[in-house]
């Protein structure tokens, strides 16, 4: 159990002399508390993996420091880290039973017999393994050999933190939601420090208390799935999370106004001074807009087609040459294919250089 | 539903039933005719019956004491050289490099010794061997090691064997090689977080994956060594005396030595049966092994 801190953790698989741009995980510092439970969010080359191996220790990072609980374990092997990982296909030593397999990390850390048969058990029956403990291995379920895995890191009790790199691939949509619940209830019983890699947005909003998302090699945002939704600190975030993703769309800002095709939306704050030279952006979530009955004061949108999700609807529209996706109310139709959008202020976010810009109150 | 009845698709199966008349059913059916008779040349033959059979199986006979004590010899030469190509050949793979350009350059230099022609070998290993002229025999000899394989048996063997080594422990090296390969890094990084040794991961993880490669390569240089013949012959001739004179080495002065046709049929097919039961056998095991690595739902 523990606090880890990454300090200024960079890394490069061409070594520390090539140019930043081209790191695979770009300088980062921030503190995982413990017992917290953290994704790891991104699309697949992102750097995820590399952070997740760096804390691991697989890869020795070519910059920065690791600290658990305050004590610098940059330089220590992965053995004696004290992480557990599960990795994105089963591993299990095909040749042991269940029960010898829960047992190898403590037979490899001489453990003695007794204690080592009392924590599998104990694992066991925390994973609803029990009834299999005599069984060979390699002769279970894919779901099932990821809880071995799981069981491997979990019956060590030193564990400072347990990762998983997407452990949940190859297992069945309907099981994949059963094992996520078993992780989410094992993170509440034992109180350990849970690191989420995964490029499923569902997946790390439902797991974790936060989620890091990242993006070139970049730690873009780390928050609380609430606050990824409705405050993205880049437009990375805002269109990689949400389904739709976020309306990222041109525009000109000036004080409390933004100007789309020569129309005028309200903003909440003010914007005075904006960076010059940047390129400036507003973003609103399809949520926050809806199409409406054409009207003067209203920006007019050419709706392209309307997809039906059952609970709610979105319309994809054209406003010049942005695209966007808004909410159609239901009982909305359009006659000749034109409608008006209302945005609301509170909901829209101004941009620069896609980062996200706070306006003043 | 009516199926017309078409026999036309037998003809598409007639060249190959007949190829494989010719080139097999026939060749063999002729060493069954001959296993039952004795002939003095001439093209005269005596119909002998189980004769020829009974006499193989009975040490006190001039046949069977020849075929068993060199049966004997041959599974004697098939346990050694697999009790030490198949251990050797899992170190060498273990201890290839695993990327980078030396990969390369490994699998060639591997891969030489079975890209030579046996007699080949067995003359490199002929000359390399003599006491005289050849490196190894002189170099023994020099260093005060009485080494000569033409009148020691012991000596004969052990050149046998080291040639034979030197052959085909390659084979075993790039089978395991490929089989050490194919398992994910991701096995030997949970190894290393469950804080296994070098020992563990090579029980746990290396062997077990290599299992199947394994079997193959057992099988595999089983029989190609009791089928040995090119390259004792060219090194000892099957001497000093009789004690490198494996089976086939038997069967051919039999057949061409002594022109005992009766007898060398019979031989051929009591040999030929062992193969086959031992290939059974092994088939057998490796289906087996497989199939228990079925998950329990897909029925096993």
């Amino acid at each position: 159990m523990a606090r880890i801190d990454l300090v200024d953790l960079a890394h490069s698989y061409g070594g520390n002399d090539a140019p930043q741009e081209s790191f695979a995980l770009k300088p980062v510092t921030m503190t995982w508390r413990q017992g917290g439970a953290y994704a790891l969010l991104g699309p697949s080359g992102c750097g995820k993996t590399t952070l997740l191996n760096v804390i691991s220790g697989i890869i020795t990072p070519s910059r920065g420091k690791i600290l658990f609980d305050g004590q610098d374990i940059t330089p220590l092997s992965t053995q004696k880290r004290n992480i557990a990982q599960v990795f994105q296909f089963p591993v299990i030593y095909d040749t042991m039973t269940v029960g010898e397999n829960l047992a190898f990390p403590l037979k490899n850390r001489g453990v003695a017999k007794a204690d080592i048969d009392k924590r599998v058990t104990e694992i066991a029956r925390l994973l609803d393994l029990e009834p299999y403990l005599n069984r060979k291995a390699t002769r279970l379920t894919a779901d099932a050999k990821q809880k071995i895995s799981l069981g491997r890191g979990l019956v060590r009790n030193d564990v400072a933190a347990v990762l998983f790199d997407e452990p949940l691939t190859v297992i069945d949509p309907e099981l994949k939601w059963q094992l996520r619940s078993k992780l989410k209830a094992l993170h509440r019983e034992l109180d350990l420090t849970m690191i989420y890699v995964t490029h499923d947005q569902t997946e790390a909003l439902t797991f974790a208390d936060t989620v890091v998302v990242m993006h070139d090699g970049r730690v873009v945002q780390s928050g609380t799935p609430a606050e990824l939704f409705d405050k993205p600190a880049h437009t990375f975030v805002g269109y990689f999370i949400g389904s739709p993703g976020m309306n990222i769309i041109p525009a000109e800002v000036r004080g409390r106004e933004a100007r789309i095709d020569g129309h005028t939306i309200a903003l909440n704050r003010s914007y005075d001074n904006l960076p010059a030279g940047k390129k400036i952006e507003i973003g609103v979530r399809p949520e926050f807009v809806d199409v409406v009955a054409p009207a003067s004061g209203l920006l007019t949108a050419k709706i392209e087609r309307i997809d039906d999700l059952g609970r709610i609807r979105f319309a994809r529209v054209r406003v010049g040459e942005a695209k966007l996706a808004a909410r159609a109310p239901s009982g909305f139709t359009s006659s000749d294919g034109s409608a008006g959008l209302k945005f609301d202020p509170s909901h829209v976010h101004v941009y620069a250089d896609s980062l996200l810009v706070e306006g003043a109150a | 539903m009516d199926k017309t009845i078409n026999q036309k698709a037998w003809f598409l199966v007639l060249p190959v039933f007949l190829v494989v008349a010719f080139s097999a059913v026939l060749p063999l059916m002729t060493v069954v005719n001959y296993s039952m008779q004795d002939t003095f040349g001439n093209n005269q033959f005596f119909w002998n019956g189980v004769g020829w059979f009974k006499e193989l199986l009975d040490p006190s006979t001039d046949l069977g004491g020849r075929f068993l004590a060199s049966l004997g010899r041959n599974l004697l030469f098939s346990a050694i050289i697999l009790a030490i190509e198949v251990p050797l050949g899992i170190v060498v793979a273990l201890s290839m490099p695993r990327d980078g350009w030396s990969v390369a350059a490994c699998l060639v230099i591997l891969a030489l010794p079975l890209l030579i022609p046996w007699n080949v070998v067995g003359t490199i290993w002929q000359i390399f061997g003599r006491p005289d002229i050849g490196l190894l025999g002189y170099v023994l000899n020099s260093i005060g090691i009485d080494y000569n394989y033409v009148s020691n048996a012991l000596d004969a063997w052990i050149t046998v064997i080291v040639m034979d080594v030197w052959h085909w422990t390659s084979l075993v090296a790039l089978l395991c090689y490929a089989g050490l390969k194919s398992i994910p890094e991701a096995y030997y990084q949970a190894a290393q977080i469950d804080g296994a040794s070098r020992w563990a991961v090579f029980k746990a993880i290396q062997l077990p994956k290599m299992n199947r490669v394994l079997l193959i390569a057992v099988l595999l240089r089983f029989m190609d060594s009791f089928m040995i013949y090119t390259e004792p012959f060219v090194v000892t001739g099957g001497g000093p005396g009789n004690s490198t004179t494996f089976v086939s080495i038997e069967l051919v002065k039999i057949a061409l030595g002594q022109f005992d046709l009766g007898k060398a049929a019979a031989l051929s097919l009591v040999y030929n049966l062992i193969i086959l039961i031992v290939c059974w056998v092994f088939y057998t095991v490796m289906t087996n092994a497989g199939a228990e690595r079925r998950p329990v739902e897909g029925g096993a």
